[in-house]
């Protein structure tokens, strides 16, 4: 996968995971392309597209889209449940996921992001396995700080 | 605003509000730099923020990157808090590292060693950390600083499971920026194993990185196979409880199985018959699987389920040697093309491309037919139809190209404005491709510009130029085809374009009907002339000119036009200079030698189809099929050869001539003799035969008819299309360029020019057939008039020519004195297992050294009677074998390579020249007198040279001309 990349249906980006170095300029230039292609069609098409020499596999949850670059030879249709999966673990995390879960807490969704995925490959395909490693992570914060209260 | 999890950061959910209470753009701007001024002032501030202010701060420029805006600070803060001993800042340290550091970054030096502590921590939560942002980075500084510890990370017992997955992906994403990094030796093994692993998740993890691997070398890990097929083999038979968490919807670890049967791609079926038979069972299995009733009616399943299926089907159609297997897999995909989800109708059609290409499953693929040219009509979804367009272009063949053409025609009349163009390059290529009849590809094009005119590109047009100029039987189909679609009122400007251009060359084949009389056609054409743009017009001004030339008769109502201030005084520079120049060739010249200029086009030279370029150019997912296409297509046609489209298409292949798409005689480079070195190349445009320099030669026929076939364009390159064997070295004695020889296997091509005692002859040998010729070598070797008098040099050749190919090969000359006949060429080589071989001449005759010399009658005549010692003069009376036509014994003089000395013999009807030979040891001058003698229908030839011996030689080559 080259990159990952959440926005809502007024088109503004919530999230982008980039596989592959591209400057500033060019992503932006993508993201403003692709939200719009995606934007423009009809929910019963495909919902896959061919866009320069990639392939677009995305999908649309409630009123966030979840668009994904992957390459010629990478399947399709696996691809639609690496995103079905995403929010599956999202959904588990945040207790039936919104689109305000993910604009509050964006650092946690790129965190089990990079559980999931790393270098843009599948890296642990098990629910179970990806939320364990998230709350390991928790626990850690909550060893850190849980006596200590902060100001703004 | 919703709760936060964890240590939540009230400082950046207040912000993330007011960013959302926002009502304007406005207002949101000033909000950010509001917050950004004050985060610059803590940064700066003398007071030491604590780790959760910095957390804070670098979270809300997090923040605001993602919204969009650029920043430029922060990244000291957050490179200071990887090193933070509290893990919640050391994460979000970096994230923000991740997100917005680019790879060339200055400061990847500086978390290098913040890294390097993470990757040592006895946590792994902490290594998982480090080898995600090294993921993440991926540069080439990280491959060099990390290159030796994620190896043995990745290999080591010790590891814990997670982060063996990690490390398995970190190294393939830095293995894709710096190769070098994977050691080799006894790691390979090791790294292979790892599909061998209890843990699915580290075997899903290790499979992408042994996939990448393998693709680089194949045969160092080439151990893999039958560990992935055992693999595979346990996880299709696995029962969904087996494998618990990695049970997907009901189906079995599917991200597993997509990545082994995608490893199992690069290689070709497995030797071990076992592992190939255990191979073919788990594709067997998935195959039976797809038609079981679904265990769930979730989408979710469907989708793992059939993304098995699909790669199961790549993988088939790789080996492509499984004709059950391929046949089936054919059929499960035309049972998806009329299933009620988009996702699969469109994979189906995909994936059914890659199987037309197949030789066991073309046919098959056939069957579906008439649903996918119902998808073209019913499909909703624009990227389905097109699909759709790619399938119907894959399965194309001889036995159903009219209806497909026809479909896809009536499909464009509708098509969406996005697929248009490449539409209109298939159509062509498929018109082109399997024409049984040219007539129907003329009418396919004519159809293509009537219904989308716009979408017609340049190259489309061209060839149907190039293909009718190529063809004879076609030519007169043509032109009374372009003049009907030019009768409609409204008419696309690339109908103008290619009606013009071929009503000029071929016009003349229909005026003799009263309907499409010359004026008719010049007054139908002119009738669009001030519709079009000036490069049309430029095109039709050329037209115009040609038809002065065909016909005559209306020379003056053309001229008319070409005296028109629009076009005399055009603003248009080109349009004016045109105007002018034909209006001066046409008033000036005689007809002979405006019938010389305005001759016939040659006949196109073509390597391959230029449209099929462009097409391929325009999608990799096209050129990647049209790859496999070809290569497909070649395997089977190298076993048996029958496709008598290959052999007609190598004959338009091979013609050795060298024009644009449409030349246009620009009259003032007319003389540009002087230009051509002997180090230009042969073929190019402007290759004139450098002893003459006159403009007849820009245009001068190449081929066939030698000089003769200046009347009205009507007698057309002659004999290259009829079988059997045509030997033409006659006819090079007056010209440089052509057909040498040709035969039912080979044409020969000959372009030469010539300088002072040096020449080059290129010698183009052209397969004709769909089947390589092998052991081809063509030797030339001096026979014993020319021993020591004249040297060739020959560039060797690759011994053997592919189906449809052309091969040149340079011969290097030198004249060292007067040498008599020609030298030997003969050209050996084997054709479908039997030898060959061919005797014939290198058309390299002692006139061929000829510089024309001018001189006026006094020079002259006091020249010839010093010549005349008894072997320095050489007559000859003999019966002329064709036309007396003055403009013919012309062009047949100025071809032999004399200047041509008009005004000096008391009888006109008469003709002297004269010309020097250039040999290494001297020049020789030579004279010449040629009288016709038209009642007694014969000739006689008198030639006078300043050497003995070369007199001889030379009426010998002449007198065989006329």
């Amino acid at each position: 996968m080259q990159f990952m990349l959440l926005f809502s249906r007024q088109g503004k980006l919530r999230l982008q995971k980039w596989y592959e170095a591209h400057p500033d300029k060019v992503k932006k230039k993508i993201t403003r392309e692709l939200i719009s292609t995606i934007l423009a069609r009809k929910p019963k098409m495909s919902s896959f597209l061919e866009w320069k020499d990639l392939k677009i596999v995305y999908k649309r949850y409630a009123s966030l889209y979840f668009c994904c670059a992957i390459e010629q030879q990478d399947n399709e249709l696996l691809t639609l449940e690496v995103i079905h999966r995403y929010v599956e673990l999202l959904d588990k995390y945040f207790g039936s996921v919104c689109e305000l879960d993910i604009i509050f807490n964006f650092e946690k969704a790129y965190f089990m992001l990079d559980e999931l995925m790393v270098g843009g490959e599948v890296c642990e395909t098990s629910k179970k396995n990806v939320l364990k490693a998230i709350a390991a992570q928790d626990l850690l914060q909550e060893v850190s700080y849980g006596d200590t209260a902060y100001e703004l | 605003m919703p709760a936060v999890r964890g240590d939540g950061m009230r400082g950046l959910a207040v912000f993330i509000s007011d960013i959302r209470n926002c009502k304007s753009k406005e207002a949101e701007v000033k909000r950010i730099n509001k917050e950004l001024a004050n985060i610059r002032s803590k940064f700066k501030g003398d007071k030491t923020l604590d780790g959760y202010q910095k957390k804070k701060y670098v979270c809300k420029l997090l923040f605001i990157f993602l919204l969009g805006h650029d920043i430029d600070f922060g990244h000291m803060e957050a490179v200071n808090l990887l090193s933070s001993n509290k893990y919640t800042e050391k994460q979000i340290g970096y994230l923000f590292i991740s997100v917005l550091v680019n790879t060339n970054s200055d400061l990847i030096k500086l978390i290098v060693q913040s890294i390097k502590n993470d990757l040592g921590s006895r946590n792994p939560v902490h290594v998982n950390l480090a080898l995600q942002c090294i993921a993440n980075i991926g540069s080439k500084e990280m491959a060099d600083a990390f290159g030796s510890d994620i190896p043995k990370l990745l290999v080591s017992g010790e590891t814990m499971d997670v982060v063996k997955q990690s490390a398995a992906l970190c190294l393939l994403r830095l293995f894709r920026t710096t190769q070098e990094i994977i050691p080799g030796g006894e790691w390979t093994s090791r790294i292979i194993h790892l599909l061998n692993d209890q843990h699915m998740g580290v075997v899903t993890a290790a499979c992408s990185l042994i996939e990448a691997l393998v693709k680089k070398n194949p045969d160092e890990y080439k151990g893999c196979v039958s560990l992935a097929v055992s693999r595979l083999s346990r996880i299709v038979t696995a029962s969904y409880t087996d494998l618990q968490d990695y049970t997907y919807y009901f189906v079995p670890a599917p991200w597993l199985s997509v990545k082994l049967l995608r490893l199992l791609q690069h290689y070709p079926p497995p030797d071990d018959p076992g592992v190939r038979g255990r191979l073919n069972e788990c594709l067997d299995t998935i195959l039976n699987k797809a038609q079981e009733p679904p265990k769930s009616k979730k989408v979710q399943h469907s989708n793992a389920k059939n993304a098995v299926l699909f790669e199961a089907i790549s993988i088939i159609i790789h080996s492509d040697s499984e004709p059950n297997l391929l046949v089936r897999a054919c059929n499960q995909l035309g049972q998806f093309l009329s299933h009620r989800e988009t996702n699969l109708r469109y994979l189906a059609l995909e994936t059914m491309c890659l199987l037309a290409t197949s030789e066991f499953s073309h046919e098959a693929v056939k069957k579906h037919q008439e649903t996918v040219i119902n998808a073209l009509k019913t499909e909703r979804d624009v990227s389905v139809r097109q699909r759709a367009v790619d399938l119907l272009y894959a399965m194309c063949d001889r036995s159903n190209a009219e209806e497909i053409v026809q479909e896809m025609l009536n499909y464009l009349e509708t098509a969406d404005y996005s697929i248009r163009e490449e539409m209109v390059l298939k159509v062509a290529i498929l018109a082109e491709k399997y024409a049984q009849d040219y007539t129907w590809y003329v009418d396919v094009i004519l159809n293509l510009i009537r219904i989308a005119g716009d979408y017609v590109s340049e190259e489309v047009w061209y060839r149907v130029i190039q293909i009718v100029v190529n063809r004879e039987d076609v030519q007169g189909y043509a032109a009374k085809t372009v003049f009907e679609a030019l009768q409609a009122p409204a008419c696309h400007e690339n109908m103008v374009k290619v009606g013009g251009y071929i009503l000029g060359e071929f016009g003349n084949l229909i005026a003799g009907d009263t309907r499409s009389a010359p004026a008719v056609q010049f007054q139908l054409l002119h009738s669009k002339y001030h519709l079009c743009s000036a490069a049309t017009r430029a095109l039709l001004l050329t037209t115009y000119i040609k038809f002065i030339n065909l016909f005559p008769e209306i020379k003056s109502q053309i001229q008319d036009v070409l005296k028109s201030n629009s076009n005399l005084r055009s603003s248009d520079a080109e349009l004016q200079q045109r105007a002018s120049e034909y209006l001066h060739l046409s008033v000036t010249t005689t007809t002979d030698v405006l019938a010389t200029v305005l001759e016939e086009m040659p006949p196109f030279t073509e390597k391959e189809s230029s449209i099929l370029a462009v097409l391929k150019k325009k999608s990799g997912r096209m050129s990647a099929q049209e790859a496999q296409r070809e290569a497909r297509v070649q395997a089977r046609e190298g076993n048996a050869a029958p496709a008598t489209e290959k052999a007609q298409n190598a004959q338009l292949k091979t013609k050795p001539s060298s024009n644009a798409a449409f030349p246009i005689p620009q009259l003032n480079n007319s003389t540009s003799a002087d230009l051509l070195g002997l180090s230009t190349p042969p073929a190019t445009q402007n290759s004139i035969q450098s002893n003459t320099g006159v403009l007849v030669d820009v245009l001068g026929d190449l081929y066939g008819g030698g000089g003769t076939n200046t009347h009205n364009g009507t007698t057309t390159p002659a004999s290259l299309s009829m079988s059997g064997a045509t030997d033409n070295i006659k006819k090079f004695v007056c010209k440089n360029n052509g057909v040498l020889y040709e035969n039912d296997i080979i044409q020969i091509g000959i372009k030469s020019e010539f300088r002072q005692n040096l020449g080059r002859i290129g010698v183009f040998y052209g397969n004709k057939t769909s089947m390589p010729l092998q052991a081809f070598n063509p030797t030339v070797s001096v026979g014993p008039g020319q021993q020591g008098k004249v040297t060739v040099q020959v560039k060797p050749v690759e011994p053997s020519i592919d189906a449809g190919a052309q091969v040149q090969q340079l011969v290097n000359c030198e004249c060292i004195e007067d040498f008599n006949g020609l030298p030997d060429l003969t050209v050996g080589f084997t054709y479908g297992n039997v030898p060959q071989r061919l005797a014939l001449h290198l058309p390299l005759s002692c006139n061929k050294f000829f510089e024309p010399t001018d001189m006026n009658g006094e020079s002259f005549f006091a020249r010839w009677k010093n010549l005349s010692g008894p072997l320095q003069e050489a007559q000859k009376i003999f019966k002329a074998t064709g036309p007396m036509e003055t403009a013919s014994i012309k062009t047949k003089l100025l071809g032999f390579g004399m200047q041509l000395l008009e005004g000096i013999d008391p009888n006109p009807e008469n003709f002297v020249c004269a010309a020097i030979i250039h040999t290494r040891t001297q020049q020789i001058g030579c004279l010449l007198r040629l009288e016709p003698n038209r009642q007694a229908e014969m000739y006689r030839l008198t030639i006078r040279a300043s050497k003995e011996s070369t007199a001889q030689i030379l009426a010998d080559l002449l007198a065989e001309q006329f």
